[in-house]
């Protein structure tokens, strides 16, 4: 039984390597699924059939809820998906914190296998701290993206919130050490709860100053979060297979955490505690107050028919309005005119990383015509149309040189060098982060303004009955 | 599960973490959102702690957090590679 147990978890590691290495090429990636489903199918039956397991109802009920909850999850709209990982790594620190609150009390009770060494408690105190704290923090991002009523939307900030929120860890990581230290004493029990509960609040406290531009970056440190609470719960069970694949979930979140950071142009701690987006201190200097000039659907199906290429540059817009297959029309309508239409993919345009990338092959525009940021901005001034669709803060060109603003000093696509922007925007106000955006009222600049998924089967109907020919 | 020197666990999550460095940085920038969702089903492997959490001859409370952790595991492993299955065909088809 014992090397049973060993070789398959021997074997879903292995697979679970494999599943992620195919994940280098959109050709090879549908393996890595079914490489991960067999190691987890392989790695829950090993467990399953251990002798120790004998309440075998218990494990049919919770893994017949766990289908009803995670098959509807798994269908929800491409443009939910940021809400569905969040929610995912809520689930993930939740099972850590649990399992771990449960080991303390078993061997607490005296009936746990395994002896309580210092190494081990301090896996356990790490274990529910960041399982706990995952589980709030990632329902409150989730709640935040979902656009839950009772969850502000804009950053809660106060006075001393920093302060708090250290303080607040410090006092779990303290009463950690001091259970660590003493497992046994009468008040340990107490303080072990407590460290629970300061976990939960602290999971809150850190996610609520923050905004919705600050998403891509807070889910994958959520995540690098998540996977370091299942490896510290691999350290108290003494799982080679768990510590294993938490150290591949926590790597995959901490590099693409450094890939947002770097995108933004920002530091971990910046985004977790700067608060982003707060009253802009005056940005327009005064006597400067420019106006954006509107353009008519009409005008503007003009302009792209008669560009040679057009630069498309998605952003959280798209994705609110759903737009993503209405502007796979538009391509088609362009790109049969002999237009030259590519897309401007911003890493951190959207809700998480990969968001735009996404949506848009949801609406089958093939990959070959999404462009990193990198790639496309040498081509921008040789660009005769540059699309803005509900992107804002990615193609503000105050973040070169501005040092007033929030965005400074993060890379942007330049939308502004293209001979002619058209920017479709929802509404007159400023986007999510709360900064203005000279890119409007540059003199080549276009508005539309309306629902991007409205505007664009406007743009649509010009090229296919009506308007241009 | 017999108790394994602390210092092996260690060694095998310092190694882990550079195979997941390695492995990941070679991921498509056009993967990032199913990547992120293929891991954390993957991470769910700590369903296997819950399977003995709650199957095993334990108080009634200890079960029942087991069962809950089990639940909220099973819930990201279903959903998990499902839905990175669907995001993976929308990128195949091309």
């Amino acid at each position: 039984m014992h090397l049973i147990g060993e070789l398959s978890a021997v074997l879903a590691t292995a697979l679970f390597i494999f599943a992620l290495y195919w994940m280098n090429d959109p050709k090879t990636a549908r393996h890595g699924v079914i490489a991960g489903v067999v190691g987890m199918t392989v790695a829950v039956l090993a467990t399953w059939i251990q002798p120790e397991i004998i309440h075998h109802g218990w494990v049919v009920g919770a893994i017949a809820a766990g289908f009803i909850v995670g098959v509807p999850l798994s269908r929800v709209p491409l443009t939910a998906v940021p809400q569905r990982t969040a929610l995912s790594h809520a689930f993930g620190g939740l099972a850590a914190g649990l399992v771990g609150t449960a080991e303390y009390f078993l061997w607490r009770g005296g009936a746990a296998t395994a002896q309580m060494t210092h190494f081990r408690m301090s896996a356990l105190a790490a274990e529910v701290i960041l399982g706990f704290l995952t589980f709030t923090g990632s329902l409150m991002a989730a709640g935040k993206l979902q656009e839950v009523r009772w969850i502000p939307q804009r950053p809660v900030t106060y006075p001393g919130q920093n302060f708090v929120n250290i303080g607040v860890l410090a006092i779990a990581i303290g009463l950690g050490v001091a259970v660590v230290l003493q497992p046994g004493a009468p008040w340990a029990q107490q303080a072990f709860l407590a460290i629970a509960a300061l976990a939960l609040i602290f999971g809150v406290l850190l996610i609520i100053p923050i905004g919705g531009a600050d998403m891509p970056t807070v889910i994958s440190i959520l995540n690098a979060y998540a996977g370091l609470s299942a490896v510290a719960m691999g350290f108290v069970l003494d799982s080679k297979l768990l510590v294993t694949a938490g150290a591949l979930d926590g790597s995959s979140g901490l590099i693409l955490s450094i890939i947002m950071c770097r995108a933004m142009n920002r530091s971990f701690t910046n985004v977790l505690f700067g608060a982003f987006g707060r009253a802009q201190p005056a940005a327009l200097a005064a006597g400067e107050q420019k106006v954006w000039k509107q353009e008519t659907v009409e005008g503007a199906a003009q302009l792209l028919d008669q560009a040679r290429n057009v630069v498309v540059i998605p952003g959280y817009g798209m994705a609110v309005a759903q737009a993503q297959h209405k502007v796979r029309e538009l391509y088609d309508a362009l790109t049969k005119r002999g237009v030259t239409v590519k897309f401007a993919i911003h890493p951190v345009a959207g809700r998480m990383p990969g968001h735009m990338n996404v949506l848009l092959a949801e609406a089958n525009i093939p990959y070959s015509a999404l462009v990193e940021m990198d790639e496309i901005n040498p081509e921008m001034p040789r660009t005769d149309v540059a699309l803005v669709l509900g992107a804002n803060d990615v193609v503000n060109p105050a973040a070169r040189y501005n040092k007033g603003t929030p965005i400074y000093g993060m890379p942007i696509i330049d939308a502004d060098k293209a001979k002619t922007v058209l920017a479709v925007k929802r509404s007159k106000n400023p986007g999510f982060a709360g900064i203005d955006n000279e890119l409007y009222v540059q003199d080549n600049t276009w508005m539309l303004f309306g629902d991007a998924k409205a505007v664009l089967a406007d743009l649509v109907k010009q090229f296919g009955g009506g308007g241009i020919h | 599960m017999t108790p394994t020197d602390f210092g092996s666990m260690l060694f095998v999550f310092v190694l882990a973490t550079f195979i997941g460095l390695g492995v990941i940085r070679r991921v498509s920038r056009l993967l990032y959102t199913p990547l992120m969702s293929l891991t954390n089903a993957i991470s769910a492997i700590a369903v296997v702690g819950s399977i003995v959490v709650a199957g095993a001859d334990h108080p009634l409370t200890i079960r029942i957090l087991g069962a809950v952790a089990l639940f909220a595991s099973m819930t990201n492993i279903v959903s998990g590679f499902m839905i990175t299955d669907r995001m993976l065909k929308m990128f195949k088809k091309q």
